[in-house]
C-alpha cells in the first residue's frame, strides 16, 4: 500500500486511549491536550488543547455542543486523511469520542469528502461495531458519557475544508467561509460551539490519551510538537505517506521518498509554499515551512509556471466566488501566468500581480483566498532569473 | 421562508445581543467606548473616521465580501473587514496604513476589472459607488485589464427592473435585500467561482419569477447592475406629438424625494415646484394622486364598513375581515405569489393610481370633450411595480389602459435634467382642474401608516358624525405612525354613533352594531414584515382578530419606494416622512380640506359621475379589481437550467 | 418555499414520492438539504428543475436557493449525467504523471469534451480536483470509485467494456433505453422515460 512508514498510530492500542480520558475529569482531558503541545495537523496549526478548552469554556445555550472531523482533505497533494480513514477508523472516531468528553459534546459529525464515498460503507460500518461494543452511544463504556457520530458526506468542493464553510456546508448551505469572529468554537453549527478538527488530529488526540501528553511532547521541537503524517507525490519514486517527527528537513522527506534529483518542493500543497532544493534544509514545522502533510516534488525537468498554472487554475474553479480579492484575484493570476509563460507579459505586469497575490494575502475573507497565491509568489521570489526570463527583453 | 439568512452571515454568539456592557477600541490612537458587539466600522465612525464602504448597507445585514473596508487589527496578520468584525474585547485598529491603502486600491481594480460596461452610458454615471471608490483610490488605468465585451445576462424583459449583470460587482446587496429584508426570495446566488451569478431561478427573466417589482433591490445596488425600464422616451415621444393630449398624476412620495435629485437635503418637499417644471417640460395637465387617494379612501373606509356589515351583523364572511389595503403593488403581487388564500381578504379597490387613470380617460375626457384614445395619461410614481400595475390585463376599465406610462422619481428627474430645467429654481404653481384641490390625507399616503390614518378620518367622522378632532388632537392619528416594522392599533367607538351619512344612503340602516365597539388595526410596510403578520393571521393569531390591516411593500411604505432617488437609510426615510406630514399640517394650518370625504372633487365626482356612490355599479367597474392567485411554482416550461452564460 | 400546482404534483408523482421518502429519512430541516440533493442525484442522474421546486417545497425554502447550492457543489448538478461518470483528476502530482495522455485518449474514445455527455446516454466525462489518490497517479473516479495508476490504453479497454455492457443491457431492455439520446434538458416532469436503470452502479471488479 502507499503507506511507506511504520505508523505509529498503528501501534496505540484499541480503547486505551479512550478509557485514559474518561478516567480522568474532562477539564483534565483538555489539559493533558495542552500539555502534549499539538497543534492541528490539518495545516494551520492552532494548538489543539487551546481549542478544546475554548469551546469547553463556551456559553452554549441548550447544553449543545459540537465535535467536527474535518475529513474534507482536499488540499492538492494530501491523501494521508484518506489512508487514515482506511486503515486506523477506529483511532480516529476514539480520538472525535473523547473530544466530545473533553468539551462536553454528546454530538460528533465526520464531514467525510465527497471524493472519498467509497470509504462511507466501511466507516458506517465501523461505527455500527463501536455503538454495539459501548464505545459509542449512550452510556460510553459505562461512565454516563453519550457520544455519537454521524458521517456527512460532501458534495466536492475544495473550500467546505475550510472549517466555518464545511459548517456552512452542515448546515444545508453553499460553502461559502463566514466572517470570524464569531470563530466556530463560540458559535459554529447551528450556532452552537463546535469544535473541527482534522482526521489526524483525533487520531493524535487518541494517542496522546493513550500514550501520555510526555510522550508526544518529547517528540518533534519545542513548538512543533509530535510525530507528522505527510503525503508525498509528484517526482519520486516511493510516493506515499510518511511519518516524521516535525522538524525534519525537507531534504530527508524528499530523499526517503526517492527524489534524489528534485529541483523544488511543493509543501503544503496549493496553499503551501514552493520550496527551492537549494532549501531543502528547512526544517517542517508551525515555526518554518507549515504544512498539512502534502509535499509535492518536482523534478529538475519541470517548468515551475506550469506547475503554478495548474495550482492557479484549481484555485480558480475552488475559489467560492464570495469576496473580490479570492473571485477575481484568482483569475488575474491564473491570466498572468498564462501570458507569462506566453511571453506576453511587461515586467510591470509582473510586479502587479505581485502586489495583488500580496492584496490577497491579507484582504481575501477566508483561508483559501489568503493562500492562493503562495506557490506563485513563492517562485517568483525563489526563481527570479527564471521568471524574468518569459519576460519580452522589450517589456523588462 | 422560516430561516433567513442564506448567505454565509452567522448571528451573534448568544451573548453579545444585551449591548449594555462597552468595549474600548483604539482607532487611529484614539480611544472611544462602543457597545460590546459593535463593528469595527461602528467604531471608527464614532472615532470620526470614515472607512470607505461597498458591500455594507445600512438596511441589511453585513457579509464582508467586497473587502474594501479592510483595516489592521493589530496583533493579526491579514487585514479585517471592518464592517463585518464585531468588537467583543479591546483591540487596537489602524483604518489606514501603507497595507490597507494597497490592499483597497487593488481591489478596486479588481472591481474594475470584473465591471463591464462605461460609465457615460451607464444610468448611473454621478451616482455610482463604484464610481466613487476609483476617484477615492486614484484609479488611473484598468491594472488588471477590463472586460470590454458583455458576456453576461442582460434581462431587459421589464416590465419594473433591468438587469445588467455585466456590471454587478457581487456585493450581495440585492440578494439580501430580496431575501431578507424584502422577505420575497426573487434572487439569490448561483454559480461558484468566477462564474457566480445574481439570479432568478433557473437564470430565468426576472419577470418570470416571484418578484414583486418592488425595486428595493435597485435602491440598494452600488452600481448600474439594476434599474428601473426607463420609460421616459415614450413620454417624449407623447409630448411631442401634438394630437396627444398628456395628463400626468403626481404621488405624494415622489414629491417629498424628487429634491434630492436636484442637490436639496432629503425632506424637501417640492410638491409646487415640480408642477411648474412638468409644465414646462410640456404635460397639459398636471393632477394630484391625492385626489384619487382621496376617493380610494372613501371607497376602500365604505368596503370596509360594509365588510364588518357582513361579517359582523350578517353573519357572511365571503369577504372576511381583516381587510386588507391594495395601493401597493408589490404588496398585491406579493399576496398573489405567498398567500393566494389571502386574497379575499384584500380589498377590491385599485390603487389610487389605477383609479385616476380609469377616471382620465372617462369622466376627465367626456368633461373636457378629448377623445380618450387620445388621452396619454402618465403618473409619476415612487414605484417601479406600478409599472406592473399599470400593465396588467385588468386595468383597462376605461376602454383603454387606463395609465399608459408609470414613471419612478428618478426617471422624471432625468426627464427634468435633460429639459435644462434646474427644479429647485422654478416658482411653486397649482395643481390643474378639475382634481386640482386634493386633502391632507392623500398625501400622507405616502408614508406607513398614511392610509390608516387617512381611513381613519374618515371611517369614524363617518360612524360617529362627529368631528375626528374631537377624538384626536388635529386629526393626528398619532398611533398609526412611526418606523416600528409592525404597528398594532385599537381605536373603541363611543356609544353614540351617528346617523348613516347620505353618501352612504341605503348600504347600512344603522351603526348600532358599532356602538363601543372596538376596531383593532395593524400597519405592517416591507414584505418580510407582512410575511411574519400574514403567518400569524394564517395561524390565527392576534393579528388574524384585527379588522383592517395596511400593508406597503416598502419600507417606509412609499416614500421609501423602488423608484425613489438613491441612495437610501432610514434617516432618509425620516426626513421623507417629515416632508410628506408637513404637508399634511400644511393643509391644516392654511385651512384646507384634510379629510378625503370633505374633499370638494371628489364629492363632485360622486355628484356628477359615480352617481350610485361609493362601491356602487359605475364605482365597481372602474374603481375596483380583481386578483390573480399566483402562487410560488415558476413554470418553466423546460426553459433556463443553465448557467447564465447561455442566454 | 414553493406550492406546487395540482397539474405538477400529478404529473411527477413518482417524483415527489421519491423526494418524500428522502425528506421523511432526512428530515425537513435545512440541514437536510444536501443529503436529499446527493440521493437524488444518485437515484435518478439529475437534479431538475421540478425536483428543486419540490424540494423547496417540503424544506420551506425557495426554488433559488436550492439552485444555488446545487450548482455551488461539483457532485450536484441540474444537468443529466450518463450511465457512467469518469471523473479524471487534473491537479498538479496527476497531472505530473500523465493526466494529460489520459484525458486526450477519453476525448477520443467518447468523442466528447469534458463536461459532457455522450450522445448515447452511456458516459459523462468531467474533471475533477485533487482526488486524492496522489501516490498512484493518474488517476480517475469512475461513478465515485477510485481508479489508481491508469494508462491511456487501460482508459481504452475501460470505455470499450463498459460501452459493451451498456448496449448489451440496452439491447436487453429492448426499447427502455431508447429514448436516452438527448441526455441534456430536465427529464424529470418533462415526460422522459425512465432512465435506463437506477441500478447501474460501479461495474464490480473496476
Amino acid at each position: 500500500m502507499s503507506v511507506r512508514t511504520p505508523m505509529t498510530l498503528a501501534t496505540i492500542e484499541a480503547e486505551q486511549g479512550l478509557r485514559a480520558a474518561l478516567a480522568l475529569a474532562p477539564e483534565e482531558v483538555v489539559a493533558t491536550i495542552k500539555e502534549s503541545g499539538m497543534k492541528g495537523r490539518g495545516g494551520a496549526g492552532f494548538p489543539t488543547g487551546v481549542k478544546w478548552g475554548l469551546a469547553a469554556e463556551a456559553p452554549a445555550p441548550d447544553g449543545v455542543r459540537y465535535v467536527v472531523c474535518n475529513a474534507d482533505e482536499g488540499e492538492p497533494g494530501t491523501f494521508k486523511d484518506r489512508v487514515l480513514l482506511s486503515e486506523l477508523p477506529d483511532l480516529v472516531f476514539e480520538g472525535m469520542t473523547i473530544g466530545g468528553y473533553a468539551i462536553g459534546s454528546a454530538h460528533g459529525i465526520c464531514y467525510l469528502r465527497g471524493e472519498y464515498v467509497y470509504l462511507l460503507e466501511d466507516l458506517e460500518a465501523c461505527l455500527a461495531r463501536r455503538r454495539e461494543a459501548g464505545l459509542l452511544g449512550r452510556d460510553v463504556l459505562g461512565s454516563g458519557f453519550d457520544f455519537d457520530i454521524e458521517i456527512h458526506l460532501g458534495s466536492g468542493a475544495y473550500v467546505c475544508g475550510e472549517e466555518t464553510a464545511l459548517i456552512e456546508s452542515l448546515e444545508g448551505r453553499r460553502g461559502e467561509p463566514r466572517n470570524r469572529p464569531p470563530f466556530p468554537v463560540v458559535s459554529g453549527f447551528h450556532g452552537a460551539p463546535t469544535v473541527v478538527n482534522n482526521v489526524e488530529t483525533f487520531a493524535w488526540a487518541a494517542a496522546i490519551l493513550a500514550r501520555g501528553a510526555d510522550w508526544f511532547a518529547h517528540i518533534g521541537t519545542d513548538r512543533s510538537t509530535g510525530p507528522k503524517l505527510l503525503s508525498v507525490s509528484g517526482d519520486v519514486e516511493r510516493p506515499g505517506v510518511y511519518e516524521f517527527p516535525l522538524g525534519v528537513s525537507i531534504r530527508e522527506v524528499v530523499e526517503a521518498a526517492g527524489g534524489g534529483e528534485a529541483k523544488a518542493a511543493i509543501v503544503g500543497g496549493a496553499a503551501g509554499t514552493c520550496v527551492p532544493a537549494r532549501d531543502f534544509d528547512r526544517a517542517i514545522s508551525y515555526e518554518d515551512v507549515s504544512t498539512g502533510g502534502a509535499v509535492i516534488v518536482v523534478g529538475p525537468w519541470r517548468d515551475l509556471l506550469e506547475v503554478a498554472e495548474n495550482l492557479q487554475w484549481f484555485f480558480v474553479n475552488e475559489s467560492c466566488g464570495q469576496c473580490t480579492p479570492c473571485r477575481v484575484g484568482n483569475i488575474k493570476l491564473l491570466e498572468g501566468i498564462r501570458r507569462l509563460r506566453a511571453g506576453e507579459l511587461s515586467r510591470r505586469e509582473l510586479d502587479d500581480l505581485v502586489g495583488l497575490g500580496h492584496t490577497m494575502q491579507i484582504a481575501s475573507k477566508c483561508g483559501l483566498g489568503q493562500a492562493a497565491p503562495n506557490v506563485l509568489l513563492s517562485i517568483i521570489e525563489h526563481y527570479r532569473a527564471e521568471v524574468l526570463g518569459h519576460i519580452p527583453v522589450g517589456a523588462r | 421562508m422560516t430561516t433567513a439568512p442564506a448567505l454565509g452571515t452567522p448571528g451573534m454568539p448568544g451573548g453579545p445581543a444585551v449591548t449594555d456592557p462597552t468595549v474600548t477600541v483604539t482607532v487611529d490612537g484614539h480611544e472611544v467606548e462602543v457597545p460590546v458587539g459593535a463593528t469595527i466600522l461602528e467604531a471608527a465612525e464614532k472615532a470620526g473616521r470614515r472607512i470607505p464602504t461597498l458591500c455594507h448597507h445600512p438596511d441589511l445585514p453585513d457579509v464582508g465580501v467586497c473587502r474594501i473596508c479592510v483595516v489592521e487589527v493589530a496583533g493579526q496578520r491579514a487585514l479585517q473587514a471592518s464592517c463585518a468584525y464585531p468588537i467583543t474585547t479591546p483591540i487596537e485598529i489602524r483604518t489606514y496604513s501603507r497595507r490597507v491603502r494597497q490592499a483597497r486600491q487593488t481591489i478596486v481594480d479588481l472591481m474594475l476589472a470584473e465591471h463591464c460596461g462605461s460609465c457615460q452610458t451607464c444610468g448611473r454615471n454621478g451616482n455610482c459607488e463604484l464610481q466613487d471608490l476609483a476617484e477615492e483610490y486614484g484609479s488611473d488605468h484598468f491594472r488588471f485589464g477590463h472586460r470590454t465585451e458583455p458576456t453576461r445576462l442582460f434581462d431587459t424583459l421589464g416590465p419594473s427592473i433591468r438587469r445588467d449583470m455585466n456590471k454587478c460587482v457581487h456585493c450581495l446587496r440585492c440578494i439580501r435585500t430580496c431575501s431578507e429584508l424584502q422577505g420575497v426570495g426573487a434572487l439569490g446566488v448561483i454559480g461558484r467561482g468566477d462564474s457566480t451569478t445574481m439570479s432568478p431561478y433557473l437564470t430565468l427573466p426576472i419577470s418570470d419569477v416571484v418578484c414583486i417589482n418592488c425595486g428595493q433591490c435597485i435602491n440598494r445596488c452600488p452600481t448600474g447592475a439594476l434599474q428601473e425600464v426607463d420609460d421616459t422616451d415614450d413620454v417624449w415621444h407623447a409630448i411631442e406629438d401634438p394630437t396627444k393630449h398628456v395628463v400626468i398624476q403626481t404621488a405624494p412620495a415622489p414629491r417629498a424625494a424628487m429634491g434630492e435629485e436636484f442637490g436639496l437635503p432629503p425632506g424637501t418637499p417640492v410638491t409646487w415646484r415640480l408642477n411648474s417644471a412638468l409644465h414646462d417640460i410640456g404635460f397639459d395637465k398636471v393632477f394630484d394622486t391625492n385626489f384619487s387617494a382621496d376617493l380610494t379612501i372613501i371607497e376602500e373606509g365604505t368596503e370596509l364598513l360594509l365588510r364588518l356589515y357582513e361579517n359582523l351583523v350578517l353573519g357572511d364572511s365571503s369577504r372576511p375581515v381583516p381587510q386588507f389595503t391594495s395601493c401597493s403593488p408589490g404588496w398585491v403581487k406579493f399576496l398573489e405569489h405567498h398567500y393566494p388564500q389571502l386574497l379575499p381578504n384584500m380589498s377590491s379597490c385599485k390603487s389610487p393610481q389605477q383609479m385616476f387613470g380609469a377616471l382620465i380617460k372617462t369622466w376627465y375626457a367626456e368633461r373636457e370633450g378629448i377623445d380618450p384614445a387620445d388621452v396619454v395619461s402618465v403618473s409619476l410614481m415612487p414605484c417601479t411595480a406600478k409599472k406592473f400595475e399599470s400593465g396588467r390585463p385588468e386595468m383597462t376599465d376605461s376602454g383603454h389602459r387606463d395609465v399608459d406610462v408609470a414613471l419612478t422619481t428618478r426617471e422624471l428627474a432625468r426627464m427634468i435634467r435633460e429639459y435644462g430645467i434646474h427644479l429647485p429654481d422654478l416658482p411653486e404653481r397649482d395643481f390643474d382642474d378639475p382634481f386640482g384641490t386634493a386633502t391632507g390625507s392623500g398625501v400622507i399616503f405616502g408614508a406607513t401608516g398614511g392610509v390608516m390614518e387617512a381611513a381613519l378620518r374618515t371611517v369614524v367622522e363617518l360612524v360617529t358624525g362627529r368631528k375626528v378632532e374631537e377624538i384626536f388632537d388635529h386629526a393626528d392619528i398619532t398611533p398609526v405612525r412611526g418606523f416600528e416594522e409592525t404597528r398594532y392599533a385599537e381605536i373603541t367607538l363611543p356609544d353614540e354613533l351617528g346617523p348613516v351619512p347620505a353618501i352612504l344612503d341605503g348600504k347600512v340602516p344603522d351603526w348600532d352594531w358599532l356602538k363601543g365597539a372596538t376596531l383593532k388595526l395593524a400597519v405592517v410596510h416591507g414584505t418580510a414584515n407582512a410575511r411574519k403578520v400574514l403567518d400569524d393571521i394564517v395561524a390565527g393569531g392576534r393579528f388574524s382578530e384585527c379588522h383592517f390591516i395596511e400593508f406597503m411593500a416598502c419600507p417606509g411604505g412609499c416614500l421609501g419606494g423602488g423608484g425613489q432617488p438613491i441612495p437610501t437609510s432610514v434617516e432618509i426615510r425620516k426626513a421623507r416622512a417629515q416632508a410628506i406630514y408637513g404637508e399634511d399640517a400644511f393643509y391644516g394650518e392654511t385651512g384646507r380640506v384634510r379629510k378625503s370625504h370633505e374633499n370638494p372633487a371628489v364629492l363632485r365626482l360622486y355628484e356628477e359621475f359615480l352617481t350610485d356612490g361609493p362601491c356602487g355599479h359605475r364605482s365597481h367597474h372602474l374603481l375596483h379589481t380583481e386578483y390573480t392567485p399566483r402562487g410560488t411554482y415558476i413554470a418553466t416550461n423546460g426553459r433556463g437550467v443553465g448557467d447564465g452564460s447561455n442566454r | 418555499m414553493t406550492m406546487l400546482p395540482t397539474e405538477v404534483v400529478q404529473d411527477n408523482a413518482d417524483l415527489i414520492e421519491a423526494i418524500d421518502a428522502l425528506v421523511a429519512r432526512y428530515g425537513n430541516d435545512r440541514s437536510a438539504l444536501i443529503p436529499i440533493l446527493q440521493e437524488l442525484r444518485q437515484q435518478r442522474r439529475q437534479i431538475s428543475d421540478v425536483a428543486m421546486q419540490v424540494v423547496a417545497n417540503r424544506l420551506g425554502i425557495t426554488p433559488v436557493d436550492v439552485q444555488g447550492v446545487v450548482t455551488f457543489y461539483h457532485f450536484l448538478d441540474t444537468k443529466p449525467t450518463g450511465t457512467h461518470v469518469i471523473h479524471l483528476c487534473r491537479t498538479i502530482s496527476c497531472a505530473m504523471a500523465g493526466m494529460e495522455s489520459i484525458a486526450t485518449r477519453l476525448e477520443n474514445e467518447l468523442g466528447i469534451s469534458f463536461g459532457e455527455t455522450t450522445p448515447d446516454g452511456f458516459f459523462t466525462l468531467e474533471w475533477a480536483n485533487c482526488i486524492g489518490m496522489c501516490a498512484t497517479a493518474p488517476a480517475m473516479l469512475l461513478n465515485r470509485q477510485a481508479l489508481p495508476r491508469v494508462t491511456p490504453d487501460e482508459a481504452s479497454e475501460l470505455v470499450a467494456r463498459l460501452r459493451a455492457e451498456c448496449l448489451a443491457q440496452r439491447s436487453g431492455n429492448g426499447a427502455n433505453g431508447a429514448a436516452h439520446g438527448s441526455a441534456h434538458g430536465p427529464a424529470d416532469g418533462n415526460g422522459a422515460p425512465d432512465r435506463t436503470s437506477g441500478a447501474s452502479g460501479p461495474p464490480t471488479g473496476a
